[in-house]
């Protein structure tokens, strides 16, 4: 039933949708960034629709005084612009303010990493994983297909306080399509395999399913898990997940090095003293303005399959041989 | 209000300049000059039957939303709050220090603060979703947004006004300190604001000027303006003076970052005990 793939927003708005009939409190503003289900949004619910226009700031300030009067809102701009353009809103009257008045905000920033292909630096996406990091009281949500995005959504409207979905801009292929992941968990384990693991975020879970297939190929069984909850997801379960390899592969949409998941993991395995290994895909390079397909400008940023493929290899040549029975 | 209420005004106004040299002798920390040119703006919003508020639950729904923008420049409120009693004025002892909650930058753990202060220019964005929250839940109080005219080179007020006009958002008010100097001197030597009434005026909003330290024309001017409905937002440019009534401060290009000297404060608090 969740076969045909969906743009994720479609998903996500379809939901909200279809909420606001029953929830009067739901109140959806957008910096003049469309979708062909906002449409019905706008036409059904005028008096809890706003478009500021052009003005993330304003977006964001607006939301935060509607949250104080009690509504649920859900901001909706391009994913760079509603994180970085309007930081210091976000920090001050949502993050911060959230701390003595209730915050009910989800902000869905739209163009995940390299979505918007043919765009450009100034609409691809890669440092908003790390700066709503930043941020000690946000959740951040980065789905890998519209089917996760849709099942974020019960979350994202109960929980009362700040999130901030980052979705991408094409329809991805489905992952789930006998049901969704439970997103309580915070990830989900795609593939068993032993000794490496792809912790992948977003896109870079299929990515990750495609590198796994080749490696498999070469005779390297690797696990996938997909995150798609960056700021919390079950610790002990994925301590757990994480155990029986010996390295952990992480892989996302955004710079290397930076703060971004890679970070969040070096943190999470040095806190519990977890002896893995780790490699980290991310954006290498920094900003170029060439253009391609999102494949080949995967590729050269070292985040295409193909280049997953060499590094995991040479990563694992690397690895000390491990017995059997030492693996725990 | 009774006429013998009324001309307790100006009185209540000199009593809260006093309180608040108190609160600054306490904690020098504080920002004086900045707090001293609103004071009869928060006296006739206050004590002058404006706004609508209640002490025992700062959050009560019937409220009018006050939402102090100048966060620094508004420690004048502590001896205000106290003095209601959103608080025991014997947290005004505590202003700075551990324990207290009193800070030299208000923040919204202060009975009868609504929303973060400190950084310039939140408060107008903030307010105007307030009023349209407000607005869509067809609720009748007001929002009132209290702003220094420094702030007002922060862009994302002029994002607020405009939406506020477009959504004709006649619940909202902003009051402007409009004391002319930032923190290193005049705002027309800066980046000049010598035309901000006709500019909010252009942005669609109902404008009107007014002597920021009489008390009684203050008062007038924001009941006139919260019963004006018609489909506008409306803004109150209070021409105050910065450091008002110390002389050393009055009107100098860096009273923002000047205090006023120790013995004249203890004199002026003196006389005050006598």
């Amino acid at each position: 039933m969740n076969s045909r793939p969906l743009a994720m927003r479609d998903a996500f708005l379809e939901r909200i949708f279809q909420k606001m009939s029953e929830d009067e409190q739901i109140f959806f503003v957008t910096a003049d960034f469309g979708s062909p289900v906002l449409d019905k949004i706008r036409a059904q619910f005028p008096q809890r629709f706003a478009n500021v226009g052009i003005a993330e700031q304003n977006l964001i300030n607006l939301s935060s005084g509607l949250a104080t009067e009690g509504f649920k809102v859900f901001a909706y701009a391009i994913a760079p612009f509603i994180t970085m353009r309007c930081f210091e809103q976000i920090r001050v009257n949502l993050a911060l303010l959230s701390e003595v008045r209730t915050m009910n905000v989800t902000l869905i920033g739209v163009g995940a990493g390299y979505s918007y292909v043919v765009s450009g630096p100034t609409h691809q996406c890669y440092e908003d994983l790390t700066i709503m990091r930043a941020l000690p009281n946000v959740a951040i949500y980065s789905p890998a297909d519209h089917v996760t995005t849709s099942a974020l959504f019960d979350q994202c409207v109960t929980d009362k306080g700040l999130k901030y979905l980052r979705l991408d801009a094409q329809v991805l292929p489905v992952l789930y399509e006998a049901a969704p992941p439970d997103v309580t968990r915070g990830f989900h384990v795609h593939r068993q395999g032993s000794r490496v693991c792809l912790l992948a975020t977003g896109y870079m879970l299929h990515t990750a399913i495609k590198a796994a297939d080749e490696l498999r190929d070469a005779g390297i069984e690797v696990g996938i898990i997909d995150l798609f909850s960056i700021s919390r997801f079950h610790t002990q379960e994925m301590q757990a997940a994480l155990s029986s390899y010996d390295s952990i592969v992480t892989m996302e949409e955004g710079f290397r090095g930076r703060g971004g998941v890679d970070s969040m993991m070096f943190e999470f395995l040095a806190r519990r003293s977890m002896p893995q290994r780790m490699f980290n895909i991310g954006v290498e390079g920094g900003y170029r303005f060439e253009l391609g397909t999102r494949s080949e400008l995967h590729e050269q940023v070292g985040i295409g399959h193909h280049a997953v493929v060499a590094s995991v290899k040479q990563f694992v040549g690397s690895l000390p041989v491990v017995a059997e029975t030492s693996v725990a | 209000m009774t006429d013998q209420e009324l001309a307790q005004l100006p009185d209540k106004a000199k009593w809260v300049w006093r309180e608040t040299l108190r609160v600054h002798r306490h904690a020098p920390e504080t920002r004086i000059a900045s707090s001293l040119s609103p004071i009869e703006i928060f006296v006739a919003l206050y004590y002058g039957g404006v706004l609508r508020f209640n002490p025992d639950r700062p959050r009560d729904e019937e409220r009018d939303r006050c939402i102090i923008s100048k966060g620094h420049g508004s420690i004048c409120m502590y001896p205000i709050l106290a003095d209601l009693g959103f608080f025991p004025t014997s947290e005004l002892e505590r202003v700075c220090k551990a324990g207290g909650f009193l800070g030299g930058i208000p923040d919204p753990i202060i009975p009868g603060y609504e929303t973060v202060n400190g950084s310039l220019g939140h408060g107008m964005g903030v307010g105007t979703g307030v009023a349209l929250g407000l607005k869509t839940k067809n609720r009748a109080q007001s929002v009132f947004v209290i702003t220094g005219d420094g702030e007002l080179h922060e862009g994302a007020n002029w994002e607020a006004f405009m939406f506020a006009s477009h959504h004709k958002l006649d619940n909202l008010h902003l009051v402007v300190d409009d004391n002319r100097i930032s923190m290193l001197g005049q705002t027309e030597n800066i980046v000049s604001h010598a035309s901000l009434a006709a500019r909010l005026t252009a942005f669609g909003w109902d404008c009107e000027e007014v002597d920021g330290h009489d008390v009684l024309a203050v008062r007038e001017a924001l009941l006139r303006m919260k019963a004006k409905k018609e489909g506008k937002p409306k803004a109150l440019l209070a021409k105050t003076k910065k450091g008002h009534g110390i002389p050393t401060l009055e009107g100098a290009d860096l009273a923002h970052i000047m205090n006023p000297k120790i013995e004249w404060l203890d004199s002026i608090l003196e006389a005050n005990h006598e």
